[in-house]
């Protein structure tokens, strides 16, 4: 698979400039790499280590401690449904036990047409819309086994496309810093005191 | 009942549809209290937020004000981090604060840079929350473009960067120097406090505030009302208002902004404008007052305040500000289990009795579960909780690095407090339906 497209690699130089330390960038670039092929190939790892200038080794460290970064395909669709003690509460075991039937898969797994993988994840703050799930990290409220099958009858049906991008893409408006209005990076090595504290000896702290 | 009606202060423009816009914003009286900022000086910015006793809602309830006042003078650069990070069990109400009024956040942020002086701020977001990052940098965009953010703010000598940054799925990371550990492009694992105690040593060794998304969103009506005009809402430390997320076995489930320190738990819970009561009429078994990690009240408790001094004395915390009903019907193993496993889950590793012991509470209180338990399991799971964390009390002691190990003693030494006997009638059946196969029953050693 692949590197970081040209195009990409501009962005990924732009992002890394806005921080006071390179290897800050690690995780948003990380998310770029998984936004271009819908998972982090070892090939994006490499480059985004040669634009850090980290090692690979050290890129691969990080990416592995977060659950959202994947290092295989997954599904088109990626359905995640809270497994935490609200949404417990309100029902969850029993639509996890639905979705892996309809779905026809166990937690963890993806259908063999590759359109859905399902999860079962830790609580995603809509506890009071239980129980709940994210397709996508889009979210569905106060989901029953009915709403469950239509959503994905939806969505293999092509539905919600443009709500729900695939699976990869966050936000799709990225931060846009013009270059007249940047303040710039401020480096740990700056010593200097902020312009509008006052006169560095005139006692403001 | 105590139900105030006070206007809300962060929630105000929730109603709005385009509340999100910088239009929006500014057609109701958005960024008028970064103008006033500039024409005051960064000292007075800072008093007026520590004269609020504006406690920080994004746990442990420590005045921002004075943590503002903690990083050592002549020390530069600062840097401020937005723990955006919202994923407590239970815990709903940054996420919207996020999706709904970014631009009242980032007004919070440009003050705190402004009043501290920190030179560059970073909005760490939760991984997850697509639309919530999607809406903050359109926010940004257009605060960028107006002059609001970045160089020369509306012309002034104040400059600085907001940075959105977004997370990749880890609640560890919303312990707030794993966050500054994942900013910095690492695997998001705790420092030991002290000596890394942000405000000294944070993001790149250099001081760094630390500020809950709710916590910053007050600033601007602080700084636009005063001091004195949040003080007159609340009781105790306990001021201004509080958003909190009623989830469970209720009949309106919903977040609610409501006066600080003087609403109480049943209002919350049973007030018709609030959760309205308990599905089905039912009794309140237990309720969770703040958080995954909070130690469970109970009936007698419902009349205490939302306000974080009784609540600590009572012997539990108000936390993130997330309120779990359980109604009698509730399973409390199996409700005990499901916070016991989030834990173990979420475990960074570091620590030996965190990471060993959080695994070790999940296995045993799976196999009470699977009815596969043992009559030694209850000692059992003290016994390795004590390891955790050590005597079981509250305020929790810690064999660990962060809190986050003896959070997962709190849901077993109240469930097995007040409710033992559902424990043990689990184990009985057990052993029972053993001894009913085979006629000498076996005991098996520790290791299973
Ligand atoms: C395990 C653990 C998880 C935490 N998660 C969060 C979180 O998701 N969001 C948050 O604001 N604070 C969280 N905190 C609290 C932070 O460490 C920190 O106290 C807080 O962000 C400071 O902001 P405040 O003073 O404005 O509340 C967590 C703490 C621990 C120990
Ligand atoms: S207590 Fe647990 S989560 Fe916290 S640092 Fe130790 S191992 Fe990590
Ligand atoms: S517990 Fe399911 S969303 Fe919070």
């Amino acid at each position: 698979m692949a590197r970081l497209t040209p195009e990409n690699e501009v962005l990924a130089r732009t992002i890394i400039g806005r921080y006071p330390v390179p290897k800050s960038a690690l995780i948003p670039l990380l998310h770029l790499a998984q936004e271009q092929d819908g998972w982090v190939t070892d090939e994006a790892m490499a480059h985004i280590a040669e634009l850090v200038g980290v090692s690979a080794a050290e890129v691969l460290g990080t990416c592995s401690f977060y659950e959202m970064f994947k290092r295989e395909p997954v599904g088109r669709y990626l359905v995640n449904i809270c497994t935490n003690i609200s949404c417990v509460l309100m029902g969850s075991d029993d639509l996890l036990s639905h979705a892996e039937q309809r779905l026809g898969v166990t937690v963890g797994e993806t259908t063999p047409d590759g359109t859905f993988t399902l999860e079962g994840v830790e609580c995603i703050a809509a506890c009071t819309e239980a129980p709940c799930l994210q397709v996508n990290y889009r979210y569905r409220y106060k989901v029953t086994p009915e709403s469950f099958d239509e959503l994905v009858d939806d969505l293999a049906a092509g539905a919600f496309a443009d709500e729900i991008p695939p699976h990869g893409t966050l936000a799709r408006v990225r931060q846009v810093i013009a270059a007249d209005r940047v303040a710039g990076a401020v480096e740990p090595t700056d010593g200097r005191q902020p312009e509008w504290m006052g006169d560095p000896d005139g006692g403001a702290s | 009942m105590t139900v105030s009606d006070v206007a809300p202060i962060i929630t105000s423009r929730f109603a709005n549809p385009d509340a999100h816009t910088l239009s929006g914003y500014r057609a109701t009286g958005g960024y008028q209290a970064l103008a006033k900022a500039l024409s005051m000086s960064p000292e007075a910015v800072a008093n007026e937020v520590k004269e609020a006793s504006l406690l920080g809602r994004g746990g442990a309830g420590f005045p921002a004000g004075v943590k503002w006042g903690f990083c050592p003078p002549g020390v530069w650069p600062r840097y401020l981090v937005v723990n955006g990070d919202e994923s407590e069990p239970g815990t709903y109400k940054d996420r919207m604060l996020m999706e709904r009024d970014p631009h009242q956040l980032i007004e919070g942020v440009l003050l705190a840079c402004y009043a501290v002086g920190c030179g560059q701020a970073f909005l760490y977001v939760r991984g997850e929350m697509a639309l919530a990052q999607e809406r903050i940098a359109a926010a940004l965009n257009e605060a960028y473009a107006a002059g609001l953010v970045g160089r020369n703010i509306m012309g002034s000598d104040f400059s600085v960067d907001v940075i959105l940054h977004w997370g990749a799925g880890a609640y560890i990371v919303g312990e707030e120097t794993a966050l500054i550990e994942s900013l910095e492009g690492e695997r998001g694992m705790p420092r030991l406090k002290p000596p890394f105690f942000p405000a000294a040593k944070g993001l790149y060794m250099q001081p760094t505030i630390v500020n809950n998304v709710e916590t910053l969103s007050n600033v601007p009506w602080i700084v636009n009302n005063g001091a004195a005009a949040y003080n007159e809402l609340g009781a105790e430390a306990s001021r201004g208002t509080r958003m909190f997320a009623v989830s469970g076995h209720v009949k309106n489930p919903g977040v609610f902004e409501v006066e600080f320190g003087t609403t109480t738990f049943r209002d919350i819970i049973f007030d018709p404008r609030y959760a309205g009561g308990i599905l089905g009429d039912r009794a309140v078994k237990a309720f969770i007052p703040g958080g995954a990690s909070a130690p469970w009240f109970f009936e007698e408790h419902l009349d205490l305040p939302l306000e974080k001094g009784t609540v600590d004395r009572a012997g539990s915390m108000l936390g993130s500000g997330a309120i779990v009903v359980m109604d009698e019907t509730t399973d409390v193993v199996r409700a005990c289990l499901s916070l016991v496993r989030f834990f173990a889950h979420e475990s960074c590793g570091k620590c030996t009795p965190c990471r060993e012991g959080t695994t070790w509470l999940e296995r045993i209180l799976t196999r009470i579960i699977s009815g596969q338990g043992r009559p030694t399991d209850l000692d059992l799971l003290l016994d390795v909780s004590d390891n955790i964390s050590p005597g079981i009390a509250w305020p929790p002691k810690q064999t660990t690095i962060c809190p986050l190990g003896p959070s997962a003693v709190s849901p077993i030494s109240s469930a097995l407090t007040r409710f033992r006997g559902e424990f043990e009638a689990l184990i009985d059946d057990a052993v029972a339906a053993r001894t009913a196969v085979t006629p000498v029953e076996i005991t098996v050693g520790s290791h299973g």
